[in-house]
């Protein structure tokens, strides 16, 4: 299974690297995302730097559909589909690769973005291991949830709506617990606080990674 | 359409209703018509609340049904679809119409809260724990229903539908924790005020009690009526498919004369 994994994300990352998708729409909108809350919040740079935490992880999830349409529509043309569920590979590897590649890309995306908030909103981050953290579970979730609705999704004309409709509500507390976390590791924060919050983004993870590994075999089945 | 190939569409299923769900709808009407009388004329208005008490008898009862029968229906419903040994249409349909009853009786545990809420806290909507939940498996179960709105084949849709079920029935707790948390960490005193709560009893509980068993009995029939026009929907599909063929090849036939001569 993890050979599998490493050889379907390699697969993954290969393509990203040389279309260039991530790099060259994604993160630029991550950063256009991140200008318009600016503009929406007026130039008080005080309420900027509270809205930060929240801005942050909204920019995320938007990347994510993003992230993760990029990831189906490779699939979705020349037949790639069939040839993946005919290629043999156990359905949990290709899940795991999948999901690992978007993953990747959005560890890159939050560093940029991280980057974004600190220098455009002011953002002061006291405790980096837990913002470290955050992005690292979330990361997960994200991509982990994304993947398998993404695969659901593979096969419908309407997915380029259906998509964040059905996954934005699902991933709603990574938003919540993210942004707890992070407001918890900026300045003025209760890092308390936000261990709890890391306790329930690895309650997240492991509840859907678990589903994933077992179910998407049947979903790559029936799209 | 000529009236020869309307002869040839499948049998209707069931056209009448059965009396099983006449009953049900006439107790369920029954009951509802004998809690809204005893609600509004019978009980006592509150001592602190007044005649704002009387939204107690529906709203506990819309809400028992949109967030625990009718989604745990469909959550139940599609994990015996997606269990092969019991896949069966059955389940998928019993599950879309769980969840689209489900999402009248949640629109309206939002409504009556909201009421409720504006001459107690003052405003129409409290990001309170228990209202944010309520309004997260709103638009989940919007979004099962947009998902069933993509044509596709019954069991494709089937399948699909119950994995989105699957994937929102996970997430429900994982919701209902965080935004718990999310008020409660920051936040010394919640909205709901404790002393608000009225201690219930005579007429009132009574009422209160009659008012779960009225809803959860209008549930049942809404659902059953539901189940049957899902029925009736996909005969209707198939039919019209076989029908506009079957149009299709005689046209085809009169030109092939039509060359022929």
């Amino acid at each position: 299974m993890w050979r599998e994994t490493v050889l379907v994300a390699g697969k993954d990352l290969r393509i990203e690297a040389r279309s260039r998708v991530a790099l060259s729409q994604v993160a630029p909108f991550g950063i256009v995302a991140l200008v318009l809350f600016a503009f929406a919040l007026g130039p008080d740079r005080a309420l900027m730097a509270k809205g930060a935490p929240g801005l942050f992880w909204v920019a995320v999830l938007f990347c994510t559909v993003l992230a993760i349409q990029r990831s189906v529509s490779v699939e979705s043309v020349d037949g790639a589909r069939d040839g993946l569920r005919l290629s043999g590979l156990d359905p949990a590897g290709v899940f795991l690769g999948k999901a690992a590649a978007v993953a990747v890309q959005l560890v890159v995306l939050e560093a940029l973005l991280g980057v974004g908030v600190v220098l455009l909103y002011g953002a002061r981050i006291d405790v980096p291991w837990l913002i470290v953290a955050s992005c690292a579970l979330g990361t997960v979730g994200l991509a982990v949830t994304g993947t398998l609705y993404g695969a659901l999704s593979a096969g419908l004309r309407v997915r380029e709506t259906l998509l964040p409709f059905l996954l934005l509500p699902i991933v709603a507390p990574v938003l919540l617990a993210g942004t707890r976390i992070w407001q918890a590791a900026m300045a003025g924060g209760v890092p308390a606080d936000g261990t709890q919050w890391l306790r329930l983004l690895v309650m997240f993870d492991a509840v859907y990674l678990a589903l994933g590994v077992v179910i998407y075999g049947p979903i790559m089945e029936s799209a | 359409m000529s009236p020869d190939t309307t002869t040839a569409h499948p049998p209707a299923p069931a056209v009448r209703t059965s009396w099983t769900v006449r009953i049900v709808g006439i107790v369920a009407l029954a009951a509802t018509t004998i809690t809204v009388w005893l609600g509004l004329w019978v009980t006592p208005p509150d001592q602190v609340q007044g005649d704002l008490v009387r939204l107690v008898y529906i709203h506990p009862g819309l809400a028992w049904v949109a967030l625990y029968l009718a989604f745990g229906l469909a959550a139940a419903a599609s994990l015996l679809y997606l269990w092969p040994r019991t896949r069966s249409l059955f389940w998928d349909r019993l599950a879309a119409s769980a969840v689209e009853v489900g999402v009248v009786f949640n629109v309206c545990t939002l409504i009556s809260g909201s009421i409720w809420g504006r001459p107690t806290w003052g405003v129409w909507w409290a990001w309170d724990a228990r209202l944010t939940s309520t309004a997260v498996l709103l638009i989940l179960f919007l979004g099962y229903m947009a998902l069933r709105r993509v044509p596709a084949e019954p069991e494709v849709r089937a399948k699909r539908s119950a994995f989105v079920a699957l994937f929102a029935a996970v997430d429900i707790p994982i919701v209902h924790f965080s935004v718990l948390w999310w008020k409660t960490l920051h936040q010394g005193a919640t909205v709901l005020n404790p002393n608000l709560s009225p201690t219930i009893h005579g007429s009132m509980a009574w009422t209160l009690l009659l008012g779960f068993v009225a809803l959860t009995l209008v549930f049942v029939w809404m659902l059953l009526v539901r189940y049957r026009i899902g029925v009736l929907e996909d005969w209707l599909g198939v039919g019209e498919l076989d029908v506009a063929l079957r149009e299709r090849q005689a046209e085809g036939a009169t030109v092939d004369e039509g060359e022929a001569a």
